[in-house]
């Protein structure tokens, strides 16, 4: 709590009838790189939004360093954004644009530039100054955003969805250049986004959003390993997930009844009969020609796609679900069309609850 | 080969270009030549036009009477679009601030007049301002005059029928340049700690620019050559070069003067447009 340097608490927002954010409730401690991830709809940029003071807060209160922001207007407020599009103001050159926030404040001429210089440093774009935004490419133009933001020494910098615009090549390499300048710096980065992959990457901790709720907030690894819910497990990474009953408990092992067949997973809490939804991620799927024991998953090899570093296989299963399992090489005991059992090691599948 | 592709290029382009050069050609180059050519003519004694060479008309339009009005026409004309660009461009801000479809009809609200006779549009403005009119009757009943004020027939007449003629003409390309000014760019800076005021000032007003130009060039221009308002709310008594244009090709039937004038009109016209293109040229570039 006392090292954390933005708090929602109870933040909730409405646009009319709609409730997009509700009830978040979320510490981000000072240095630290969250990223709030979820579909598009599901309330993040909104509450980026609400932190930068774009959007008012409907209820609940958002406190910087301690304080309430709830008076503050955006340019009262100590954290900078970077936006989606950039919006980088077409009449300014590069240096100008970069200079703005300092200008603003009318700071000293020669303290400007020194600034502008060292920004222009940090983001590689020493020579660039005199050009208009329209004469950069895409890249470039993120640079030139991220500088911006950053002249005024924010706390926090607020970044919504900043390399959705750029081409896959270029997004993973401003993606090592966004954790390295964040580590540098130490600044809190809250970066919005719907690319999980992009997440897991970055982030020190992940706050997975669905229709306004965050999911399940905790790191990278652990948001992959021990999905909480059903939509964070197929959201992140690829995943088979299963729905069925619980039709008994056995030393943490559970035995589970789907309309595929029986399965088993480790997990603790569960009774006999409730709701369950089982997770395995494609990696721990097991193949073979015998069943194993607590296991009942009988299907056929649907088609094997190689994807360069490993093979991708599915398999139809007797009600329909497509399982999904990868190799680093191609199984060589079955073939497409082949009567397969499917199974796992229960320790590797992920027992969710289901929602009340 | 050379004649495929005349076939090919040259044929759509005249087919597609063609009808509108013939009517332009028809219908504007040819009477404004003509236009020029009796400017330079002399008058004959019963208000004909005599093909004579002669520069009497233009040596007319230095004399300080003309000139004078010129002065007027154009000094009126400026008043006339800063007036215009002061009231539209709040306008025009207020209106593209407003969600869709309540902009639409604020857009609605403007063009409403544009359907209504102008006659009959400056013939209201009469009777509002008459001596026994609504306004006269106002200021009397409030105690505020004794004496009705004579507004019928006053440049300030003139003056408010002019800015309510040309107020669209404003509101419309200011607006849409407003509209068009992306809400990030103006988040952006209040973002970087800018008020609503330096937002105004370095970012909202410089990325306008360009509608705030139009404004001025689609206003300043009938502005300067008008004259159903000044003859209507001048009542004849208050001129400007559009009147004197009017008479001269009509009443007084000195056809080379009222030319010489024309010519006049569409050399300051020419002017503006020229500064326009290079404005509007450097306009680009910056934003390039």
């Amino acid at each position: 709590m006392s090292d954390s340097i933005v708090s929602l608490i109870g933040v909730e927002k409405s646009f009319g009838k709609n409730k997009v954010v509700k009830n978040m409730n979320v510490e981000i401690k000072g240095g630290e790189f969250l990223t709030l991830l979820g579909p598009s709809g599901c309330g993040k940029t909104t509450t980026l939004r609400m932190i930068a003071g774009f959007e008012e807060v409907s209820s609940g209160t958002i406190k910087v360093q301690g304080e309430s922001v709830a008076d503050k207007e955006p340019y009262e407020r100590d954290v900078n954004t970077v936006f989606q599009n950039y919006a980088l103001f077409p009449h300014m050159t590069v240096f100008d644009n970069i200079a703005y926030g300092l200008k603003i404040r009318k700071r000293p001429k020669n303290e400007i530039i020194n600034r502008v210089n060292e920004m222009l440093d940090l983001v590689q774009l020493k020579g660039y100054e005199k050009r208009k935004p329209d004469a950069l490419s895409g890249g470039q133009k993120q640079r030139v955003a991220i500088a911006r933001a950053l002249i005024n020494n924010p706390k926090v910098l607020l970044l919504d969805e900043p390399l959705g615009a750029l081409d896959l090549k270029l997004r993973k390499q401003m993606q090592v250049e966004l954790k390295r300048l964040q580590k540098k710096l130490g600044i809190t980065f809250v970066y919005v986004t719907h690319d999980q992959e992009e997440a897991l990457t970055m982030s020190d901790r992940i706050a997975v959003m669905n229709e306004g709720v965050i999911e399940q907030l905790a790191a990278p690894r652990e948001i992959y390993d021990r999905p909480l819910t059903r939509f964070v497990a197929g959201f992140i990474g690829e995943s088979n997930i299963f729905d069925g009953k619980v039709k008994g408990v056995h030393d943490g092992i559970i035995d589970v009844e789907t309309s595929a067949g029986t399965m088993k997973v480790k997990g603790n809490g569960f009774e006999a009969g409730e709701d369950i939804h089982i997770s395995v991620r494609p990696e721990y799927i097991k193949v073979s020609g015998d069943s194993a024991e607590g296991f009942n998953l009988k299907g056929k090899i649907k088609d094997y796609i190689y994807m360069g570093t490993f093979v991708k296989t599915s398999v139809d299963l007797k009600d329909n679900t497509e399982i999904k399992y990868s190799r680093f090489e191609k199984d060589e005991n079955f073939k497409e069309g082949d009567s397969v059992n499917i199974y796992w090691n229960p320790e590797r599948a992920v027992a969710i609850k289901a929602k009340r | 080969m050379k004649k495929n592709s005349f076939k090919r290029n040259t044929l759509p382009a005249l087919a597609m270009a063609g009808p509108v050069s013939l009517w332009m050609i028809l219908f504007v180059t040819l009477p404004m030549l003509y236009i020029i050519f009796i400017s330079f003519m002399s008058r004959g004694v019963f208000g004909d036009v005599v093909y004579e060479f002669s520069w009497e008309s233009y040596k007319t339009l230095l004399d300080s009477t003309y000139f004078k009005v010129i002065i007027k026409s154009m000094k009126a004309a400026f008043v006339t679009t800063v007036l215009c660009i002061l009231i539209g461009y709040p306008f025009a801000y207020y209106i593209a601030k407003k969600p869709k479809e309540v902009a639409s009809k604020l857009i609605m609200l403007i063009m409403i007049p544009f359907w209504t006779n102008s006659l009959m549009r400056l013939n209201s403005w009469l009777l509002l301002f008459q001596t026994s009119g609504p306004v006269n009757n106002f200021l009397q009943n409030a105690g505020f005059i004794d004496v009705p004020i004579n507004f019928v027939y006053t440049d300030g007449l003139v003056m408010l029928g002019m800015i309510t003629n040309m107020l669209p003409f404003a509101v419309l390309p200011m607006y849409s340049s407003i509209e068009k000014l992306s809400k990030s760019l103006l988040e952006a800076s209040a973002d970087l700690g800018a008020s609503r005021g330096t937002t105004f000032f370095n970012i909202t007003l410089p990325l306008t620019f360009p509608g705030i130009f139009s404004s001025i060039i689609l206003v300043f221009i009938p502005t300067l050559g008008i004259y159903t308002v000044t003859d209507m709310l001048g009542g004849g008594k208050v001129l400007y070069i559009g009147n004197i244009i009017k008479n001269q090709f009509g009443a007084i039937r000195n056809w080379p003067l009222g030319a010489a004038l024309s010519v006049l009109l569409i050399v300051i016209t020419g002017l503006l447009i020229f500064i326009y293109t290079r404005f509007a040229k450097i306009e680009d570039m910056e934003v390039v």
